[in-house]
Formats: C-alpha cells, sequence, structure tokens
C-alpha cells in the first residue's frame, strides 16, 4: 500500500509509487504472476514514438470543474489541448441538459526571455488576469517540462494569490518530463484536490463518489436502488461538490487505472471505503460487482435483486450475439485497466481474445489490495491471453503485432491506434465512453456495437487497398517488440524482461 | 510576444513538425517531452498524415534526460527512425527540455548528415516563438542543410516559381488554398514549385528551390523570411502578396502583379484573368438575386478572429464581392510590431470607392478578444452578424446569433478535406459555405 502525503507539493510518480512498467512482452498470466511476485522490471527502447504526458491527463481531470479555471504554466504549445478538452466539455455539458459555457483555460505563455529571466512574475499576473475575468472559486495551475526545469518557486505563488484572492490557488505538478507514465497526470491532479480543496467531513452523507471521466452516469439506477446517491467526480463537479466528497459512504472505481490514488487518497485520509472488485464489465463481472457492493453497503438482498432482474432482461439478448462472435478472434488496445476490463469484456462475450497492446501496467493499485486486479481476474476467469505487450502506446508495435495476428476485430481506446486496424482491413471500434460498457446494459451495448462492426466491412475492406504505410519492410520483419530492451530482437521475452 | 493567452489559436515552435508531415513523405523526429507531438496535434492537426501523430519519432524526454542530457537517446531514435519509417526527408525538431538542457544536436545529426542521410535539425524549444515564426526557421533549416547540397553550380529555371504561401496545418484550408495557387499559377504560364501538400512532388521539388526564376511568398508575414533568406542565399528575387486572395478581384490583382513580376506575356496573363473571372462573374450573376432579394435576413456585418492574411483577404472579399461590412478585425496571430502597420495600410486601401475605417486589434489573448467583440455587437442588434472565427468562437456566435464560419484552428465543427478559399473557385466555395450556413439556420 502506498502512503498518501498531500503535505508534499508534488505526487510520488507511479513508477516509484507502484512500480509501475511500460515495457512487456508475454502473456496475460506471465505479467499478472510476475506482478504478484514482484519480479516486473522495467525496460527503455532504442526507439520510441510520440506520447501523451503527465500534463494531458491532469488537465482532463481539472478542466470541467465547472466553476474553477485552470492556468498552464507552460509555452503556448502546451495548451494545445485546451480546445480540444473545451469541446468535450461542451458536449458533455448538452448530454447533462448544462447551459453551455465556455472552458476558462489561461496559458502563461512562457517565452524565452522567461527561461532565462523567471518567469513567477507571468504566473502572478495571469492567476489576476484570470481572477478578473472569470471570478472563478478555485484556480489550479498546471506546470510544464519548461517552467519545471526554470525551476522557481510556485508554491509561492500560489499561496500568496490564496491569501489574496480568498480562492483556493492549487498547483500541480504535472511536468512531462517528471513521469515515464503518463497517468501519473491523472494522480497530480488528484493530490491537488485532495490538499487543495477537500475538507474533512464531520457527517456521512447517503453519498457514493464514482471517479470517472465525463462518461454516460450508468450508475444512477443502481446506486438508488441501494438507496444512496450517485455523485460523479471530477469532472462536472464544483468547487463545492469536491469539498465535500470526503463525505461518501464508499468509492466506486470505473478504471483503476484513473482513480488508484483518489480512492486510496478518500480512504487513508478521509475513512472512505473502496469498492474493492474490478468494475462491473461483462455479466459475471456485473454479477461480482454488484455482489461486492452489496456487501460494503450491508444491503445483498438488493444487489441479489438487481442481478436477477438484469439476468432477465438483458442476457438473453446478450446470449443470442454471443452465438455470431463464437471462433472471432479479438485484440484490444488500450490504457491499462481499461484494456483490461475490455479483454474480460469480449472474453465473456464469447470472443477469443489473442492479444492486447496496453500502454502501461500497474502491478499494485495505492490500495494495496489485489482484488482490483482486473487482468488477474480475468486470465482466472477465462482464457490466458497468449500475446499481451505493454507497448507505451507505440503505435509500431501495435502495428507490427496486428501484422502477425491479423484478428477479426480491434477494440481500441485511443486515437492514432484504432486507424491502424483499418489500415489492415480488420474491422476496428473505438469506443470514447468508458461507461458505455458497464453493467448488463453495458455488455448488451457492446455486444451490438461489436455486431455492427463486424457486419460494416464494406468500408474498411476498400480503405485498406487505399491506405498510406509509412514502415518499412525491415520492421515487419522484426519482432513487435524489438525495441523493448536491448534491441537485440528478442524484445522482452528473455533476460528477465529488460536488458536495461 | 504576448502575455498570458485565453483561448490560443497557434502552437509553440514545435508546430513546424507538422510542415515535415505536410511535405511528401517527410518525416519529423521530436527531441522533446513526451507530450510535445500530441499537443500540436490536438490544436492544429486535423488527421496524422503520412508519418505525423502517433507515427512521429520522438525521444520522449524524462528527468534522467534533462539532468544528463539525451544526445544518446536522440542518436538511437535518429538511427531507428531510418530503419523503421520509410521516409524521403527526417527533419529533428528539439522541444523545450533538450533545449534548456542544451544538447549538441548539431553534433548528433551531424553524424547522420555526414554520411548522406536526408536528415535536417531545426534547434527550437517551445518557448523560442510560436509555430507562425518557427515555420521559416524549418524551411531555412531544410534549405541550408539539405537543398542546398545539390546546388553546387545554380542554373535558373526560366519560369519557374517556389511558392510559400499560408502554414501547413496551422491554415486548415492550406492543401486546398496550394492547389488552389498552383492551378491558377499554371494558368498564367508558371512552372510551379508548390513544395507541400498533394499537389506538390516532394523533396524532389525542393531539391529544385535553388533554380527559380522568383519566389512568391502570399502572406501577411510568417514566411516572409523565407523569399528574404534565398535572396540572400541564392540572389532570387522575390514577390511579396501581402494577403490572401479570395474571389475573382484580389485573384486578378494577384495573377496581375505575379505576369508583370515575372515578365509574363501581358496577354496571355489577361486572357487567363479574363477566362477564370467570366466564370466566376457567371455564378455571381446567378445568385445575386438571392443576395439582394432574400427577405428573411442574410448577414450585413462580420467580424474576424483570425492570422492577419486571412483577415485582410476575407475582409477584401467580403466588401467588394458580397456587400458584407467589416466590423472589428481580431488579428490573433501575434503579428510582431514591425508589420502591424502594413497591415492597417492595407485595411485602409480596402474600398477603391471611399474611405473606410476598418477597426483592427493586434491580440492573440482572443478570450479578451471575445469580450470586446461581443461589447460592439450591442451596438448592431438591428444586423445579422457573422463571425469568421475558429471553434473558439462557437459559443458566442450561438449567444449572439450570428452566423460562423470557421476558418481558423482549432476547427472542431467542421471536417476540411480539400477545402480552400483562396482564388476564384475558393471564393466561390467560400460564398457556398457562408450562405450554406445561414440558410441552415431557418426552418
Amino acid at each position: 500500500m502506498s502512503t498518501i502525503n498531500i503535505k508534499e507539493p508534488s505526487v510520488v510518480i507511479r513508477e516509484k509509487r507502484l512500480g509501475t512498467i511500460n515495457a512487456f512482452t508475454g502473456t496475460a498470466s506471465e505479467i499478472v504472476s510476475r506482478s504478484a511476485k514482484g519480479e516486473l522490471k522495467d525496460c527503455k527502447r532504442k526507439f520510441s514514438q510520440c506520447l501523451g504526458c503527465n500534463q494531458q491527463q491532469a488537465f482532463c481531470q481539472l478542466a470541467m470543474i465547472r466553476d474553477a479555471v485552470v492556468i498552464n504554466h507552460a509555452p503556448i504549445g502546451c495548451a494545445g489541448e485546451f480546445a480540444d478538452f473545451n469541446f468535450t466539455y461542451r458536449v458533455e455539458q448538452s448530454r447533462r441538459q448544462l447551459p453551455p459555457a465556455l472552458g476558462r483555460y489561461y496559458s502563461t505563455n512562457i517565452a524565452e526571455k522567461d527561461t532565462v529571466f523567471g518567469a513567477a512574475k507571468k504566473l502572478e499576473e495571469t492567476i489576476r488576469l484570470a481572477y478578473e475575468r472569470e471570478h472563478p472559486n478555485a484556480i489550479f495551475i498546471t506546470t510544464s517540462c519548461a517552467s519545471g526545469i526554470i525551476g522557481e518557486d510556485i508554491e509561492a505563488v500560489a499561496d500568496a494569490a490564496t491569501e489574496e484572492l480568498g480562492i483556493p490557488v492549487v498547483t500541480c505538478n504535472c511536468e512531462g518530463f517528471r513521469s515515464k507514465i503518463w497517468t501519473t497526470g491523472f494522480d497530480a491532479a488528484y493530490h491537488s484536490v485532495l490538499r487543495g480543496i477537500v475538507q474533512p467531513s464531520e457527517e456521512k452523507s447517503n453519498k457514493i463518489n464514482i471517479i470517472n471521466f465525463w462518461g454516460s452516469h450508468v450508475f444512477d439506477d443502481v446506486i438508488r436502488r441501494f438507496g444512496y446517491e450517485p455523485r460523479y467526480v471530477i469532472p462536472f463537479s464544483t468547487v463545492e461538490e469536491l469539498r465535500h466528497i470526503s463525505d461518501a459512504v464508499a468509492t466506486i472505481h470505473i478504471c483503476p487505472s484513473l482513480s488508484t490514488y483518489m480512492g486510496a487518497g478518500l480512504s487513508q485520509l478521509h475513512g472512505v471505503p473502496e469498492v474493492l472488485v474490478p468494475p462491473a464489465y461483462g455479466v459475471a463481472g456485473t454479477d461480482r460487482w454488484l455482489r461486492a457492493l452489496g456487501t460494503i453497503l450491508g444491503k445483498e438482498d438488493v444487489a441479489e435483486e438487481i442481478i436477477k432482474e438484469g439476468h432477465e432482461k438483458y442476457v438473453p439478448e446478450i446470449d443470442k450475439l454471443k452465438e455470431r462472435f463464437k471462433g472471432k478472434k479479438a485484440y484490444v488496445t488500450a490504457g491499462a485497466a481499461h484494456g483490461q476490463a475490455l479483454i474480460t469484456l469480449l472474453s465473456e462475450l464469447g470472443m477469443d481474445v489473442v492479444g492486447a497492446a496496453v500502454f502501461h501496467h500497474d502491478p499494485v493499485y495505492d490500495s494495496g489490495d489485489d482484488k482490483l486486479d482486473i487482468l488477474g481476474q480475468a486470465v482466472k476467469n477465462y482464457k490466458d491471453v497468449p500475446d499481451y505487450r505493454v507497448c507505451n502506446k507505440q503505435a509500431c508495435e501495435l502495428v507490427n503485432a496486428l501484422n502477425r495476428i491479423k484478428p477479426d476485430l480491434i477494440l481500441a481506446r485511443h486515437g492514432g491506434m484504432t486507424l491502424w486496424g483499418a489500415k489492415f482491413g480488420i474491422p476496428s471500434l473505438l469506443i470514447g465512453d468508458e461507461q458505455f460498457g458497464i453493467g448488463y446494459r453495458g455488455a448488451l451495448n457492446y455486444a451490438r456495437r461489436i455486431d455492427d462492426t463486424l457486419d460494416s466491412i464494406e468500408f474498411i475492406k476498400n480503405y485498406s487497398k487505399h491506405a498510406s504505410n509509412p514502415y518499412t519492410k525491415w520492421w515487419f520483419e522484426q519482432d513487435p517488440g524489438y525495441f523493448q530492451g536491448d534491441g537485440s530482437g528478442r524484445g522482452c521475452q528473455t533476460a528477465g524482461n529488460g536488458g536495461f | 510576444m504576448a502575455c498570458a493567452i485565453e483561448q490560443p489559436r497557434f502552437t509553440c515552435a514545435l508546430g513546424s513538425c507538422q510542415s515535415v508531415v505536410a511535405i511528401k513523405k517527410g518525416v519529423p523526429i521530436l527531441h522533446s517531452g513526451p507530450g510535445c507531438g500530441v499537443q500540436v496535434e490536438r490544436i492544429i492537426g486535423q488527421g496524422e498524415g503520412y508519418a505525423g501523430g502517433s507515427t512521429m519519432p520522438c525521444t520522449n524526454a524524462e528527468e534522467a534526460d534533462v539532468v544528463f542530457g539525451g544526445e544518446k537517446k536522440l542518436r538511437n531514435v535518429i538511427e531507428n527512425s531510418f530503419k523503421v519509417i520509410d521516409g524521403d526527408l527526417y527533419v529533428v525538431i528539439t522541444g523545450c527540455t533538450a533545449a534548456i538542457t542544451g544538447d549538441d544536436v548539431a553534433a548528433v545529426v551531424g553524424e547522420f548528415q555526414e554520411d548522406d542521410k536526408p536528415i535536417v535539425y531545426v534547434e527550437e524549444g517551445g518557448f523560442k516563438s510560436n509555430n507562425y515564426v518557427s515555420h521559416s526557421r524549418l524551411v531555412k533549416a531544410i534549405i541550408d542543410q539539405y537543398v542546398d547540397k545539390f546546388n553546387e553550380d545554380r542554373e535558373v529555371t526560366n519560369g519557374l516559381v517556389n511558392v510559400f504561401a499560408n502554414i501547413p496545418y496551422q491554415d486548415p484550408f492550406w492543401n486546398g488554398n496550394l492547389e488552389q495557387l498552383k492551378r491558377i499559377l499554371e494558368g498564367i504560364g508558371l512552372k510551379v514549385n508548390i513544395l507541400f501538400g498533394n499537389e506538390s512532388e516532394g523533396v524532389s521539388e525542393w531539391k529544385s528551390i535553388p533554380q527559380a526564376q522568383f519566389n512568391l511568398f502570399v502572406g501577411a508575414w510568417a514566411g516572409l523570411d523565407i523569399v528574404k533568406h534565398l535572396k540572400r542565399k541564392y540572389g532570387t528575387p522575390y514577390l511579396h502578396f501581402p494577403y490572401t486572395p479570395i474571389g475573382a478581384k484580389e485573384t486578378s490583382k494577384f495573377l496581375r502583379e505575379v505576369g508583370e513580376f515575372a515578365g509574363l506575356d501581358p496577354a496571355k496573363v489577361e486572357a487567363y484573368v479574363d477566362r477564370e473571372e467570366k466564370k466566376f462573374y457567371t455564378h455571381i450573376d446567378k445568385m445575386a438575386s438571392f443576395m439582394l432579394e432574400f427577405r428573411y435576413g442574410i448577414p450585413r456585418r462580420f467580424y474576424t478572429l483570425a492570422d492577419s492574411s486571412y483577415a485582410l483577404g476575407f475582409s477584401k472579399f467580403f466588401l467588394n464581392e458580397l456587400g458584407i461590412i467589416p466590423g472589428i478585425q481580431f488579428i490573433v496571430d501575434d503579428i510582431p510590431e514591425k508589420y502591424q502597420q502594413q497591415v492597417l495600410d492595407e485595411f485602409a486601401n480596402i474600398s477603391d470607392l471611399q474611405r473606410r475605417e476598418v477597426q483592427v486589434v493586434f491580440d492573440p489573448d482572443a478570450g479578451l478578444d471575445q469580450k470586446k467583440l461581443v461589447e460592439d455587437a450591442k451596438d448592431y442588434e438591428d444586423k445579422r452578424l457573422l463571425i469568421l472565427g475558429s471553434s473558439w468562437d462557437k459559443h458566442i456566435a450561438d449567444e449572439l446569433h450570428a452566423d460562423l464560419l470557421i476558418i481558423s484552428v482549432p476547427v472542431q465543427h467542421r471536417l476540411v478535406m480539400n477545402c480552400g478559399y483562396l482564388g476564384y473557385e475558393g471564393g466561390l466555395r467560400a460564398i457556398e459555405d457562408i450562405y450554406d450556413r445561414v440558410l441552415a439556420t431557418y426552418r
């Protein structure tokens, strides 16, 4: 178990806290057993392609707090994401019947002279400007490689501004170079909220925290059946709501890669228990999840009722569709826990998950409890995944693996990856909403979408005839894990997963 | 350089990686932090292209590289980029991390250049400038470090022109615009190195840059450095046309200037202009009744939040060809002070018939610009308004019940393939797009 220390301004990075790695080639069962024994070692790559960074993950969690402003203390390029998240923010506003509003994001626009003479003054001015323009209830400051290397005391600027403006001005240290694991950025955002916003609660409420992105509100009915109220955290919360998330009865994870730190933080600092069971993907997975929730809330009978209803309502149609998926080979590419959840879901829908390119791997979560280990349970409950690779979002590894495996379906979760299925003429599906596949209904949702995707092959087949391919013949002759490790061509299969 | 910016509409120096993506089989290699490529793609990307986005090689700097330097890592990534990605030209661009820690990128890339590999480098650092400025440095680096190798004896090819115009990807319509530019310049009899995009032959075209009879720069300022550099380097004269010509009036003016500068036969140029104008005005003639007789409201006043080349080009076009009057022009490209007067002069001469005061605001902090726009619009509640802007402006356009034509990044509310607004055909396309948006609002 890692200790959450909110006295420190910066979160401890994931590779140190959890032993997270971003390179592995082997089977799913192998990574599970090595994780349990603490035998995973990371390795470097001699060739790499563009990754995401901490700051983007931190920003996505902070950018949709409805009455806060985010200041990115960085050169203007690091603000490339502003418009993208503003778009998401506004799409999701209309889904939630909220009035239209713009995301309020500022760049301090660090220039060359600021790297010499300091950028702290610029930050102070931007804080004041943002405050005057918006009168927000909190301001978050996300840092960048440039501000990190300049190395000024941003904490002091934030503290002074907090005093001057009378609202929390909180730093979020998420420099791109700080961690090789981009999901450390989620932790950085949660760390800021835990240390700068959340207050201790004297009384418990009837609320259950759901730590999520901005997915659909699929938990409403279920949580209310148990007699509680759902509270989706962080996007679309207000600062005032975030102050009180410590009063919850429990915390639910939809994706522990996202929420491990927040779950553990609320548990360690405020005594909010985590629902420690893999998220509710697939029929059997949903059964297990509901029973675990029922146990925590002391309402096992309600859980059994919901399970019975869910089976009656959804399982017959799921079973019908399952017939059509028999013998189909599926490949998954996604961030860690969500990828593992998709493996669970596809296995349960009767597909043969032949491979996965997952972006990183957390051998353990902050709770220290292995009950949240999605992959471990998937391997136990279904088949092993023979080609499980931790690819660090390296498109070349995915492309190479797909070229060998030639699956019937690709399920992806990030842009830039799904494309490659189509280029090979393989039906590919990207679902943005993590909550789309949750519960019995979610299993049916996925089954239907997969059925549609497998059916709609005309475009894919036509496009693949004309698609460009920048990869060389040489590359396709190497092992997909060639660059993991010492570049010997052995990938990470030998030498204890890594030559470095 | 500006202070704080709300609603950015350009990116940092690393944005020039998209200019590499715009060259056929060009491969950018970022020596930067892990998220930089994604950030650039997010605001100006619109699709990966050949080797952009997730395909783009990057050293993904981590803490150790910042402390101990990242030269070894860079060497590995370059060496393997040649093996993994099939490219004609590789360009190393450095980010903030490498710039501050001071990696000797010249030395590392130099090793490969000595082996005659098609590779160049640009030492950037995101904080060094925005991408309007860094685009020129990129093009100059390709010319100095690569193109120049093939040109010991410069022989001028008569009638050959190198075209430098709006910045690829920063101008969402760059590809369509370049297609149009090439079409009309060939129309008056020139041979055109268009250099970027579909209509370019790729790197082989770049190699003939020193042979051009002259260089043409179409735009307000961002890129002017390139043609000045080529004048110093090869003595090639250049013509600067200071905005994007849209529609018949401006395009004809543009072609006549080019024709004269190039010493083309005026009769041939006039014949082409005449043919194109006839086509153009046949369409205008056909739709004049709509513009004059449509009873339910079409835009009468427009605001622009865009770069100087588009703000000027569209203003001239709207005023003279559609009768829509320019409101405040917010120029958001962080145009250096020394170029601002020239833009103001162009606005002052926007009409041939009368003196017009067009209010121009130079400020990349578009959040502030929007507030000024909304304030100004209060005085024009009787008019239907048009905003030329980006996806950032959807919100105020909705609030003001104004029509919005997105012509600037970030572009999230329309999809751009080969659409271009430059030239005769571009002008017609602009008219279609504006009134398509206007008419679609009716029940």
